[in-house]
């Protein structure tokens, strides 16, 4: 087994965070992964960007070119990466704000996740990236959810372990939404 | 088997110089390796340890320098601008026969460059970056893993040899996460420091120097070193290979290229093709004979860096007229890393002409 996924946002949507997690997850499971950010030197704005693979084996690259998953939760992303979706992948969007109309991409499946809403309903629209994460495990079994929620508190600092429960319910309504959409 | 932790390659690398028993480390902030000062920053007071920003990389350089002539286990990092202005001190340490640990997270060049994944610092590491005619063992890791244990490493070496060793890396290799199992240092014997000043405390004088001025005494000096370097060539070579044994191309690279590599010789094997993956995990002393014998049974080497050619001069040496030699580079530069699919495309056009 070897999953890679690109994520990729702006600064301050939660990017590099969403990578840790998935990344404390999957270390938790036993398996091998390299987590890869790239950012700006902006600390806010600008564009930030993680590549995570995870493997039963040897890792390999931590680079890639041609993700099986992209995960974007802004336009320009799209625009960045779009084309590089590795035939047969999934790019699931934040259809909050993004549009797709002109990716001309019948190759891949788009799931669009109206991530922002999402997250406003549930009281901070900062949690776009748990959203997003929810929706990507749902759809690609990369870890387990439980996994997931488990990790919080190793890739939230200390400080912020008060919002785990709430982060815990938007990953879990980013995952259901994923999989409405999936079977629709 | 201890935890397996979720940590930054230069974090490793911190923790590795802790796991060794330095104590001291001197340095100047300068992106991609700031986290390594940044760690040892936090950690070294409480370990009745000493840790120093310096005014410059050059204070830190001679800094260390001071350190190790007392005996004690101690390092500094940068990145190449900073590298560049530590070599002064570094050919004073290899003349003076001083052990050190001196860690590279290099940056693109030449002059003020780019902070991009780049290994155009090849030359000035392996070739004696000061003056002087000098080596020094430089160490390659291409995880977060070998971050933290060739950290281990080159401070046994250094104690072995009596000489400054360096760890060159990029920032792939440096902001990388990965897991990493912090083992216990190693058991090494290694020989006493007789040579340490400390205080003469009534003992004899003991002086530790780079100046040697009498009739035949730098000659003797030179050739001493030169013999150092042969026993390093003979015994501490390190390389790595994966699927060498029937390869009709072997690809070659070090650090986070070998990485990207990795991959791409997988996908060349899904695809049918006799490839593998040489990687020299020592670049000083370079692992000559080990890629010979490997670029012979395959007739062809295809060699990959982040830069427009330097190892290749290394690899050309080794295997001689024994195989031929390819070249595939990606000078420094914002998008400049190749991905597994650009580099399975170099394989594709290496390997049709090595087809035998």
């Amino acid at each position: 087994m070897r999953k890679d996924v690109l994520i990729a946002g702006f600064g301050g949507q939660g990017v590099l965070l969403a990578g840790n997690l998935l990344s404390y997850a999957a270390i938790d499971e036993g398996k091998n992964v390299s987590y890869f950010p790239a950012y700006g030197v902006e600390k806010r704005g600008g564009s930030a960007t993680c590549t995570v693979v995870i493997a039963d084996g040897a890792v390999g690259s931590p680079v890639v070119g041609q993700p099986s998953v992209l995960v974007v939760l802004n336009q320009a992303s799209l625009e960045r990466f779009g084309a590089r979706v590795r035939p047969g992948g999934i790019l699931i969007v934040n259809s909050s704000l993004v549009d797709v109309s002109a990716l001309g991409r019948s190759d891949i499946n788009v799931v669009p996740v109206a991530m922002n809403d999402i997250a406003t309903d549930l009281g901070d629209p900062r949690m776009v990236n748990m959203v997003a994460l929810g929706a990507y495990v749902a759809l690609t079994d990369a870890v387990q959810l439980p996994s997931l929620v488990a990790a919080l508190s190793q890739a939230l600092p200390e400080r912020n372990h008060r919002f785990i429960p709430a982060n815990v319910k938007a990953i879990e309504t980013g995952a259901e939404a994923a999989m409405a959409k999936k079977e629709a | 088997m201890s935890k397996r932790l979720f940590v930054k390659g230069n974090e490793a690398a911190a923790m590795g110089a802790v796991e060794a028993g330095c104590r001291y480390y001197f340095g100047y902030p300068i992106t991609p390796q700031s986290d390594i000062p940044e760690y040892l920053s936090r950690e070294l007071p409480g370990l009745n340890g000493e840790f120093i920003q310096a005014e410059s990389e050059i204070g830190a350089i001679n800094m260390l320098l001071g350190a190790s002539a007392t005996g004690a286990r101690a390092m500094t990092s940068s990145s190449s601008p900073g590298i560049s202005l530590k070599q002064e001190g570094i050919s004073y340490m290899a003349g003076a026969e001083l052990p050190g640990v001196i860690i590279n997270i290099s940056r693109s060049g030449p002059g003020l460059g780019g902070i991009d994944a780049s290994q155009s610092d090849y030359f000035q590491s392996v070739k004696g970056g000061g003056h002087g005619g000098y080596h020094i063992p430089v160490l390659a890791p291409n995880s977060v893993q070998e971050m933290y244990d060739l950290t281990m490493h080159a401070f046994d070496l250094a104690d072995l040899y009596r000489t400054p060793v360096m760890l060159l890396g990029d920032s792939v290799i440096g902001q990388m996460k990965e897991a990493l199992i912090a083992n216990p240092r190693p058991v090494r014997e290694l020989p006493a420091k007789g040579w340490a000043v400390r205080g003469k405390g009534g003992a004899e004088q003991r002086v530790v120097k780079s100046l040697f001025l009498g009739d035949g005494e730098l000659e003797a000096h030179n050739w001493r070193l030169h013999a150092k370097y042969q026993v390093m060539k003979e015994k501490e070579c390190i390389s790595e290979e994966y699927e060498t044994a029937d390869a009709r191309l072997i690809v070659t690279g070090f650090g986070s290229v070998s990485r990207i590599a990795h991959t791409a010789v997988t996908m060349a094997r899904a695809e049918g093709m006799k490839v593998g993956l040489f990687r020299p995990v020592t670049l000083f002393p370079f692992p000559e004979q080990a890629l010979a014998q490997a670029a012979a049974r395959a007739g062809k080497v295809l060699v990959v860096e982040l830069n427009t050619g330097q190892m290749v001069e290394d690899v050309r040496l080794s295997v001689g007229a024994a195989a031929q030699v390819a070249f595939y580079g990606r000078p420094p530069g914002a998008g400049s890393l190749p991905s597994p699919e650009e580099l399975l495309e170099v394989i594709r056009k290496n390997y049709e002409g090595s087809a035998r």
